[in-house]
């Protein structure tokens, strides 16, 4: 509503287009809905936990990759060491595209961004003497999502362990590789399949692994605003609970062990009631949608970190500032797990400085400024209140007009999504670079730089080429006979549209490459061709 | 002028070079972007095909030396003597090197949309 003094001022709209107004009082919330609302209780909107970080605080998770697989297990080994039990891992391009360290295309792309895989081996190096039952791995991995999901189970499998107890998680979110970050293999309707065929695997023989993080993060680091952020991740995640539940698995054996990854930039109460609005929206859905009983099915349940769109070249220094309010901001929202980019992120590899001061931001906040003392400190503001429930709204909104674009596997295979979010990262950028989106250090208080030298990770081309060698003598090595048994099997499987899970283990168990299944499947798939709207 | 934008190499940030093509049009340019993780012959192909005056690669894994090198050498290969252009993630010792492998210009992390447009504008006036 408009008030008289209100039009005198200039008005304020966040990013995502929502008004504020000047002041916020009791006139602006539901007081009923207030007192209902409780952590640890339906809908969830004060948090999934009745007690939060007050039991335990939030989970520091920073994603890291090293080239070799033999560095990984270093890596482990230290963590372990040092009292740590999980790490995010970060794997290479051409692991991450389906290819093998010798195919022409990873030309000097081996080991550049994360760990390489070709073969079980290498995943055989990089758990040596590690309990799988005491560290839980988060694979950061997409298009080839399906065998290295597969090459983990073998390896348990062949160690001896009991997977029925085998704890971890992949990302495993193919539909918005199509919107960001851009590693997709396969056709749209394809792609999908694999993801459920791993959530039908994954339900049936290893419960307490979570084959799916359903990433937010990515499409608003594309240029999708905060609204647009939640609905698109709630439509993927529908998309896959749907295609769960086409293959018969009850929604109370799926639901609990799906888990999100969003994103932190730009307003700080604008992403607090994202979360908050969120959160409530998706148990919402999941309990009047998909008639849930069980409470932790409607969990949202979340890793929301620093990104990376909010950081700067300019005075970087600045970004640790940025990323230590972005931290604040995951914490009273709830997160259950965080983690931050860090300073020199925005146009390197992070050092370890930079990692390190990443790190002790978040253990400041847990170990400083008391904010793991009382359940959702700012339960009950005005201000964010009012903004949680229009978050809600304006979400489903937006779901809304997916819908209207024939759900989002034929919004994602049109690239309609795409295009919108391509088109607001351009207005945002024009915004910021016409003063109009204001930016600390790029278009206000600026200062003239000298350009200075990057630490930049020099590429390891010995370490690559020891990565192929290992890979030919493989070749050599294994059973070629079963292999080709192997292959011919996942070839069979997928033509008949099959759960290639069984067929890939079996396949990995016998040495076949990363770069060897993925192709089989191409053969029988073909490839995605990008929607270009340019 | 006819413009083609490109990603060579294998990674998947293409914001920038989204931003940049959308500007550019924006600027009266005939744009057109090839997609992900297209190779330098591909690049080069499909520049000759359309009949392009002038080619933008934007590289974000750390790869611009070695994909910049092969790029030279395949319109070298094909007789392609028209501007091209490198940007992206590239740490400010590099930009001399990077030159001195061919491109017409290099803009680094920080260069603004208004300044690459300025320069394609440039170009097309001389």
């Amino acid at each position: 509503m408009e008030t008289p003094e209100k039009n005198k001022n200039k008005s304020v709209f966040l990013e995502s287009g929502i008004e504020v107004n000047p002041l916020y009082t009791s006139k602006n919330v539901d007081k009923e809905k207030l007192d209902e609302e409780a952590p640890g209780k339906y809908p969830f909107t004060r948090g999934i936990h009745p007690m939060m970080y007050r039991k335990s605080p939030f989970t520091i998770r920073q994603y890291a990759g090293f080239a070799t697989p033999e560095e990984t297990n270093e890596r482990f080994h230290f963590l372990l060491n040092n009292g740590q039990t999980g790490l995010n891992v970060a794997f290479d391009l051409p692991t991450q595209c389906g290819l093998d360290s010798d195919d022409p295309r990873a030309f000097g792309e081996v080991g550049r961004v994360g760990m390489t895989i070709d073969t079980l081996k290498d995943f055989e190096i990089a758990f040596k003497n590690i309990d799988l039952n005491k560290i839980t791995v988060s694979l950061t991995i997409n298009g080839s999502a399906i065998v290295l999901i597969a090459m983990y189970i073998a390896l348990a499998e062949k160690l001896g362990y009991d997977i029925t107890t085998l704890r971890g998680t992949a990302q495993n979110d193919i539909l918005k590789e199509f919107i960001g970050r851009g590693t997709w293999i396969f056709p749209v309707d394809k792609s999908v399949k694999l993801v459920i065929d791993t959530i039908e695997y994954c339900a049936q023989k290893i419960p307490k692994y979570s084959p799916v993080s359903v990433c937010g993060y990515h499409i608003r680091e594309s240029g999708a605003n905060p609204i647009q952020e939640m609905a698109y991740a709630f439509c993927i995640a529908k998309a896959y609970t749907d295609g769960a539940l086409q293959r018969g698995i009850a929604i109370d054996d799926f639901a609990s062990r799906l888990s999100f990854n969003f994103d932190i930039y730009g307003n700080l109460f604008e992403q607090i009631a994202k979360f908050r609005g969120g959160r409530r929206l998706w148990a919402k859905i999941i309990r009047e949608e998909y008639h849930a009983k069980n409470d932790n099915s409607c969990w949202l349940r979340m890793i929301a970190g620093g990104g990376g769109g909010g950081l700067t070249k300019e005075q970087p220094e600045n970004n640790i500032i940025r990323s230590a309010y972005y931290a604040l901001i995951s914490a009273l929202s709830g997160t259950q797990t965080m983690a931050l980019c860090s300073y020199d992120e925005a146009y390197t590899i992070p050092t370890e400085k930079a990692a390190e001061i990443s790190l002790r931001t978040m253990q400041i906040l847990i170990h400083e400024m008391g904010i793991c003392d009382t359940v959702d400190p700012l339960g009950g503001s005005y201000y964010v209140e009012s903004l949680t429930d229009r978050f809600e709204e304006e979400i489903k909104k937006e779901m809304l007009k997916v819908a209207e674009w024939g759900g989002i596997v034929n919004a994602v295979a049109t690239g309609k999504i795409q295009e919108s979010v391509s088109k607001q990262a351009y207005t945002r950028e024009i915004g910021i670079q016409r003063g109009e989106v204001n930016k600390v250090g790029v278009n206000i208080f600026k200062r003239e730089e000298a350009a200075k030298p990057v630490d930049f990770h020099p590429y390891n081309e010995t370490a690559a080429k020891e990565q192929i060698e290992k890979l030919q003598k493989i070749k050599l090595e294994r059973n070629n006979e079963k292999v080709k048994i192997c292959l011919h099997q996942v070839l069979t499987d997928a033509q008949q549209d099959k759960n290639l899970m069984p067929s890939i283990i079996a396949a990995v168990k016998e040495y076949a490459s990363v770069g060897e299944i993925i192709q089989v499947l191409k053969n029988v798939y073909g490839e995605y061709q990008e929607p270009i709207f340019l | 002028m006819k413009i083609l934008l490109s990603k060579p190499g294998l990674d998947g940030h293409d914001v920038g070079v989204k931003v940049l093509a959308l500007a550019l049009q924006d600027a009266g340019f005939d744009v057109s972007y090839t997609g992900l993780r297209k190779s330098p012959e591909e690049i080069v192909n499909i520049a000759i095909e359309k009949k392009v005056d002038i080619v933008g690669l934007s590289i974000l894994s750390g790869t611009h030396l070695l994909i910049t090198k092969k790029m030279k050498e395949v319109l070298d290969t094909h007789k392609l003597n028209i501007p091209w252009v490198v940007g992206g993630n590239i740490p400010s010792q590099d930009v001399e090197p990077l030159m001195k492998l061919g491109p017409t210009a290099v803009f680094p992390t920080g260069t603004t949309v208004d300044e690459v447009v300025n320069f394609f504008k440039k170009i097309e006036n001389k």
